[in-house]
């Protein structure tokens, strides 16, 4: 089996899985350590709450941290991809992988929140996520926290500021937009992760 | 920078586009599925798809409707019309929605929208308003059922009302220019939209480029709705954006 895609009851799992079908990447909507231990690829979804990621801590934190000891390759989208990180200030009490740095913030009050449609990728360096893309993409966000910019952040967004829009430590990735949603500028991402050697 | 989003809108009775003006002569424009696909390689941002009927027989047909047209779609997927409760959001998530679009149930009970909110995020939850000018003053009322019924509670109180309950976006109609093509009504946009937080989605009008522009700088709306517009190939999608993008207006363009 190719890809897990991790199910915490955190939104949008079947749209994720219908791009990787699109793709024609076997993909299998999981809430099983097991399956993950066997998954080739594991992709942490997620739309909505910080706190939502709390249900992750029975088995689910374990079975990613794992994966990622093992080398395979793990994508944390939206909200999986702000778990990545130390925390949140939308649920503090609950703590981020810490794969990356920093705590994930509000935007400022002088923008509109939550930061809801298309908007452009500032490529910092090469990622092998975009290895598909000839230019900076459009992509779909929609998001009221966002991540703030680290050493392993490969492309940046700007919405009242810069903030991370891909992260990249070795195997692991992380994007806040929506590759699924994001026509096939997503897919191209998706289709990039899907076929990253491991 | 965030763009401003074209969202084409498909009006679907029986399974079957249709089209009218003020909700009246109604004419068949197509295929949803096909239209969807179309539209997102034309380069629309997102697709509407909006029950008119909303009857209990229409409903499985609708869910059908949408199951066919999320297949092949890749873009964000609002699906509104007859959505009363919680199962019946779930059931339009599950058919590959991704985000719903409530209307008169949510004026009825509007615990409704931080019921779905709570479940599958603000994000996934449109709280859509049809609004009237009021002959006195410069205030606007919201309707229910469709338009047809007054819902006794102004429509600026209401978006904000909307909002603090977990709506993640408005989709303002104005009754009064819907189906005119004689422009949006920018002064209704920028009232609702300077008052709230999260974006705005104005729709009813459109009949121009130009008022897209406007709606865009008068209007400050976040995005725009379009249907009539495309439907009958008045104007194409590619020459909407492209006029946009030259007009000084942030578009994803070319997509």
């Amino acid at each position: 089996m190719s890809v897990a895609i991790v199910d915490y009851g955190a939104g949008n799992l079947t749209s994720v899985k219908k791009a990787f079908d699109w793709l024609g990447q076997t993909a299998i909507i999981t809430s099983d350590p097991d399956a993950i231990d066997h998954a080739l690829r594991v992709v942490v979804p997620g739309v909505g709450h910080f706190a939502a990621t709390a249900a992750l801590d029975h088995g689910l934190r374990q079975a990613v941290q794992s994966a990622i000891s093992r080398g395979t390759p793990v994508l944390g989208i939206c909200l999986g991809m702000q778990w990545m990180f130390s925390s949140s200030m939308e649920a503090p009490q609950f703590p981020g992988l810490g794969i990356f740095p920093g705590e994930c913030q509000r935007f400022p009050a002088d923008v509109k929140s939550p930061h809801v449609g298309w908007n452009q990728l500032a490529i910092d360096r090469s990622s092998r996520l975009l290895a598909n893309h000839e230019r900076e993409p459009f992509v779909y966000f929609t998001h009221s926290y966002r991540a703030p910019v680290v050493t392993e952040t490969v492309a940046r967004c700007q919405y009242g500021g810069d903030f991370s829009a891909i992260v990249e430590r070795d195997l692991v990735f992380g994007v806040q937009f929506h590759p699924e949603k994001s026509g096939t500028a997503g897919l191209k991402v998706l289709e990039a992760f899907g076929t990253l050697p491991c | 920078m965030l763009t401003k989003r074209i969202i084409a809108c498909l009006d679907v009775n029986g399974g079957r586009v249709v089209k009218g003006v003020k909700f009246l002569n109604l004419r068949d424009a197509g295929d949803p599925a096909e239209l969807a696909l179309a539209h997102s390689e034309a380069g629309a941002d997102e697709i509407v798809l909006l029950d008119i009927s909303a009857t209990a027989e229409n409903r499985k047909t609708l869910l059908q409707t949408v199951r066919q047209t999320a297949r092949q779609l890749f873009i964000p997927f609002t699906v509104g019309g007859g959505i009363r409760s919680l199962n019946d959001a779930s059931a339009v998530f599950d058919a590959g929605a991704d985000k719903i679009s409530l209307n008169s149930a949510a004026l009825a009970d509007p615990a409704l929208i931080t019921c779905i909110a709570d479940r599958f995020g603000s994000q996934a939850v449109i709280v859509a308003i049809d609004a009237k000018k009021m002959s006195t003053g410069n205030t606007y009322e919201a309707f229910v059922a469709g338009g047809r019924k007054p819902a006794g509670r102004d429509a600026c109180e209401w978006a904000r009302e909307a909002e603090s309950r977990g709506a993640g976006e408005i989709l303002l109609t104005s009754m009064d220019r819907d189906g005119t093509g004689l422009g949006f009504d920018c002064a209704l946009t920028q009232l609702i939209s300077t008052s709230l937080r999260i974006p705005v989605i104005a729709s009813g009008g459109a009949g121009t480029i130009e008022h897209f522009v406007q709606v865009f700088q008068e209007g400050q709306a976040d995005a725009a709705l379009a249907a009539s517009i495309l439907h009958y190939g008045v104007t194409r999608l590619a020459d909407l954006k492209q006029e946009l993008a030259a007009a000084g207006i942030p578009m994803r363009w070319p997509c």
